[in-house]
C-alpha cells in the first residue's frame, strides 16, 4: 500500500445474501476507524457514491452462478490490487451450491413460469474457481473482528492473524468442555476452520461447519466415529456436510460418500 | 516440588481427621487469608475447576464415567465430595491462561510507549482438590516456566502465592494410568495440605496431613483430632484400591529408546488416518506448554498489542518456517506429540511429559488412546526385529 494515500476499497456482490457485507456495516465501533484508514470508493450496499477503479483492495462477496457474473468477476480482478473473498458463498459456493448436487434445469422449470428467461449456470462456484484470489475470509457469515483484522493487517502490511486450525482450539481456549465427548453431540468443530470463537459449542450446540474445512480436515475419521459410536444415521452425516460449505472439496466428498 | 511461597516443605504432619463440616472451616481459613478458591464443581455436564466459595459448591454425590472419547456424569450412591477423577481441564488454565495480552504499545508524538500487562490484583489462588497426577504436572510446568534459563513472569505471578489442597484419588476413571507413570494416585509432594476422603457405612471423614509450615498453620484453624490407626488404614486402603482399579496401564520400560528407534513405525500412519489434528489432546494435557505469539496493530496504526495464545504441535503453523511447515503430514504431528510426551521430554526436562491423567484419551473426539498407541508400537517394534 502506498504510504500517505489511503488505500481505496471496493466491495462487490455476487450471488449471496448480503450478510457478509453487512458485517462491515455492523462494525459500529470500528466503522469510523475503518473509514479513517481506507477510502471506501465503491460500496453500493452502503452508499450511492461509486468511485471509479482501480481499487487497492476489493472485498468480494458471493458466488458465481450466472454467465454474466462469470464475466464480471474477470473485470473485478482487472481493476483490483488485492482481491479478498469474504464468506462461504465467495470461498465455497455458498448454500446455493446445493444446486450442484441436483439438476438445476429441473428446478427452474418447476419454480419459474417462463424458465427460458432464466440464465443460470449449472453450478454455483467459488470466486477462486474463476480468478486468482489473494486472501480468503471464511464464515457464514464472516466474523466482523476478522474483517477488521484483515483490513488492519493489509493497511499495515503485516500478516493477518487468522489461524486455519480447528474450532476445537478456540473451544479449549474458551475453557468449554467438549460437548461431543461429554454429551455425545455430533460436533463438526474438529474438521471446521476456526473463526467463530466456538460460538455453537458455547451454547451447547454442535458446530455446524459455517467456516468450512480446517487446514487438514479429516472428515472420514470423524464420520466413522459419528456413525460407529454416536449412532448418527448416514443420511444425517450427509446433511451435516451439505450446508453453507457443501461444495468445499472435503465437505463435498464427505456428503457424497454418505449419500447412500 | 514445593509450593514456592513458603520455602522447603517439612515432613508431613501426623494425620488428623476432619469431619465434613470441617471443610467449612478450611475454606474460611483460606478466604480469611484473601485467597480465591478454585475447586471442583458441576458445570456443563462435567466436574470442572471453577471459582468456588463454599463446600456446598463441591460435587457431592457425583462422579464421572470416562472412556476413550467419552465422559458422562453419574450419581454416586454416597455423598462423597471428591469421588471423581480428573475432569475436562486442568489447573493449567489458571496458572498459564489460554489467552493473555502481554503488552500494548501506543504511538505518542513520535515516540512509542510500551505498557506491560499486569493483573490489577496479585493473583492468590488456593486450589482445592488437586490430584496426585496434577501435582506432578504442576511440578513439570514449574520446571518449564520457572527453572529454566528464562522465567515466565506471568506463570510466576500466578504460582507464587499458590496454596494447594491435594486430594488423594479414590475413584480413578477408566482412562487413568497414573500408577503406571509413578505419579499417583497418592500425592507425593508439592502440596500444603493433603486430604483423603473416607466413606465407610455411615462414617464420612477426611484424613488430613500438612506438608508445609503454612499448611500446618491453616490446618490448625480447622477442628480436627488425631487419626487413629483404623482411620489411617482405611484411608490407605482406599488409595491402594484406586491404584489397583486404574482403567489403563502403560509399559514404560525403556520407553525413550523404544520410541527413538521407531520413528518409521507404520503405526504413525495408521493412527494419523484416525487423528483429526484437532489439538484437543494438547489443550487438555496438564503439561503441554506451547503457545503462539500474535502481534496485532489497529486500523489507525497507533496501537499495537502482543497476545499469547495456547498453540499445539497439531497445527501446521506450529512448525512453519521459511518455505512451509516442517511437520506437514498429520502422522508427523501425531508422532511429535506422542514422542514429546513420553520420550524427548526426558531429554529436555529430565522427566516424563506425561503424568497419566488420561485426559488426552477421554477428550479426544475420536478416542485415540496414548496407552494403546504405545502398546501397538511395542508390539511392532520394527527396529528390534530388523537388528
Ligand atoms: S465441542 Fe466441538 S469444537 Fe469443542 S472441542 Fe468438542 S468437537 Fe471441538
Ligand atoms: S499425555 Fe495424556 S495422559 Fe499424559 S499427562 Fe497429558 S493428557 Fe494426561
Ligand atoms: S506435545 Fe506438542 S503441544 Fe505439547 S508440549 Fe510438546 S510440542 Fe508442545
Ligand atoms: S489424537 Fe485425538 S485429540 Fe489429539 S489431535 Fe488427534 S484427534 Fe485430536
Amino acid at each position: 500500500m502506498k504510504k500517505g494515500n489511503k488505500p481505496r476499497v471496493a466491495v462487490w456482490k455476487f450471488a449471496s445474501c448480503d450478510g457478509c457485507q453487512l458485517s462491515l456495516l455492523d462494525c459500529e465501533d470500528e466503522l469510523l476507524a475503518v473509514a479513517g484508514a481506507v477510502d471506501i470508493a465503491y460500496f453500493p450496499e452502503a452508499s450511492s457514491a461509486m468511485g471509479k477503479g482501480p481499487y487497492d483492495i476489493s472485498l468480494v462477496e458471493g458466488s458465481i452462478t450466472t454467465p454474466h457474473d462469470a464475466e464480471r468477476i474477470q473485470q473485478v480482478r482487472r481493476v483490483s490490487g488485492l482481491l479478498i473473498t469474504i464468506g462461504a458463498c465467495a470461498t465455497a459456493g455458498g448454500i446455493q451450491a446445493l444446486r450442484n448436487f441436483a439438476d438445476v434445469k429441473a428446478y427452474t422449470s418447476i419454480v419459474y413460469a417462463t424458465p427460458e428467461y432464466i440464465q443460470t449456470l449449472r453450478k454455483s462456484t467459488p470466486i477462486n474457481d474463476h480468478v486468482f484470489v489473494d486472501y480468503e475470509l471464511h464464515g457464514c457469515p464472516i466474523n466482523k473482528n476478522q474483517l477488521v483484522e484483515i483490513i488492519s493487517a493489509t493497511v499495515t502490511g503485516r500478516k493477518p492473524n487468522i489461524p486455519p486450525h480447528a474450532v476445537c482450539i478456540e473451544c479449549k481456549q474458551r475453557g468449554l468442555p467438549c460437548i461431543a465427548v461429554s454429551q455425545g453431540i455430533p460436533c463438526m468443530g474438529p474438521v471446521t476452520h476456526a473463526g467463530c470463537n466456538a460460538l455453537c459449542p458455547a451454547y451447547n450446540r454442535g458446530c455446524f461447519g459455517c467456516y468450512g474445512p480446517m487446514e487438514s480436515a479429516n472428515p472420514d475419521s470423524l464420520s466413522a466415529w459419528w456413525v460407529g459410536k454416536l449412532k448418527v444415521h448416514r443420511q444425517d452425516v450427509m446433511r451435516a456436510y451439505r450446508t453453507f460449505n457443501a461444495y468445499a472439496d472435503q465437505f463435498r466428498k464427505q456428503s457424497e460418500a454418505h449419500e447412500k | 516440588m514445593t509450593s514456592p511461597h513458603q520455602g522447603a516443605p517439612h515432613a508431613p504432619s501426623v494425620p488428623s481427621v476432619i469431619e465434613p463440616q470441617g471443610l467449612e472451616q478450611l475454606f474460611a481459613a483460606l478466604l480469611r487469608r484473601n485467597y480465591k478458591l478454585v475447586g471442583p464443581t458441576l458445570r456443563d455436564g462435567t466436574i470442572t475447576y471453577e471459582e468456588i466459595s463454599s463446600p456446598s459448591d463441591l460435587p457431592a454425590g457425583w462422579t464421572d464415567e470416562q472412556q476413550p472419547g467419552m465422559y458422562r456424569l453419574k450419581t454416586r450412591d454416597d455423598n462423597a465430595v471428591f469421588g471423581y477423577a480428573a475432569g475436562p481441564q486442568s489447573w493449567k488454565r489458571i496458572l498459564y491462561p489460554s489467552v493473555l495480552r502481554l503488552w500494548q504499545a501506543h504511538r505518542k508524538g513520535g515516540k512509542v510507549e510500551v505498557t506491560v500487562d499486569k493483573p490489577a490484583e496479585e493473583p492468590r489462588y488456593a486450589f482445592i482438590g488437586v490430584r496426585a497426577c496434577e501435582l506432578q504436572a504442576i511440578g513439570i510446568q514449574d520446571k518449564v516456566f520457572l527453572h529454566g534459563n528464562y522465567v515466565d513472569p506471568n506463570y510466576q505471578l500466578r504460582r507464587e502465592h499458590n496454596f494447594i489442597v491435594a486430594v488423594n484419588c479414590t475413584a480413578p476413571a477408566g482412562t487413568c494410568f497414573c500408577a503406571s507413570m509413578d505419579s499417583g494416585p497418592r500425592a507425593k509432594g508439592g502440596y500444603d495440605i493433603a486430604l483423603t476422603e473416607v466413606i465407610l457405612g455411615t462414617e464420612h471423614y477426611f484424613v488430613a496431613t500438612a506438608a508445609t509450615k503454612f499448611g500446618t498453620e491453616v490446618l490448625g484453624e480447622v477442628e480436627c483430632r488425631p487419626a487413629n490407626e483404623k482411620q489411617v488404614t482405611a484411608a490407605e486402603a482406599a488409595i491402594n484400591a484406586a491404584a489397583e482399579n486404574m482403567g489403563r496401564t502403560i509399559d514404560t520400560t525403556d520407553i525413550r529408546q523404544l520410541l527413538n528407534r521407531n520413528f518409521e513405525n507404520p503405526r504413525w500412519e495408521t493412527t494419523a488416518a484416525r487423528c483429526l489434528a484437532c489439538a484437543n489432546c494438547t489443550m487438555v494435557c496438564p503439561t503441554c506448554f506451547c503457545h503462539n505469539i500474535e502481534d496485532v496493530s489497529d486500523l489507525t496504526g497507533e496501537v499495537a498489542e502482543r497476545w499469547r495464545k495456547w498453540d499445539s504441535c497439531f497445527t501446521t503453523a506450529f512448525s512453519y518456517i521459511h518455505g512451509g511447515s516442517v511437520r506437514y503430514s498429520p502422522a508427523a504431528r501425531y508422532r511429535q506429540w506422542l514422542t514429546h510426551k513420553l520420550s524427548t521430554w526426558h531429554d529436555q526436562f529430565g522427566t516424563s511429559g506425561c503424568v497419566g491423567c488420561g485426559r488426552c484419551i477421554t477428550w479426544c473426539p475420536v478416542g485415540i488412546d496414548i496407552t494403546e498407541e504405545v502398546r501397538a508400537i511395542r508390539d511392532k517394534d520394527h527396529s528390534r526385529e530388523e537388528v
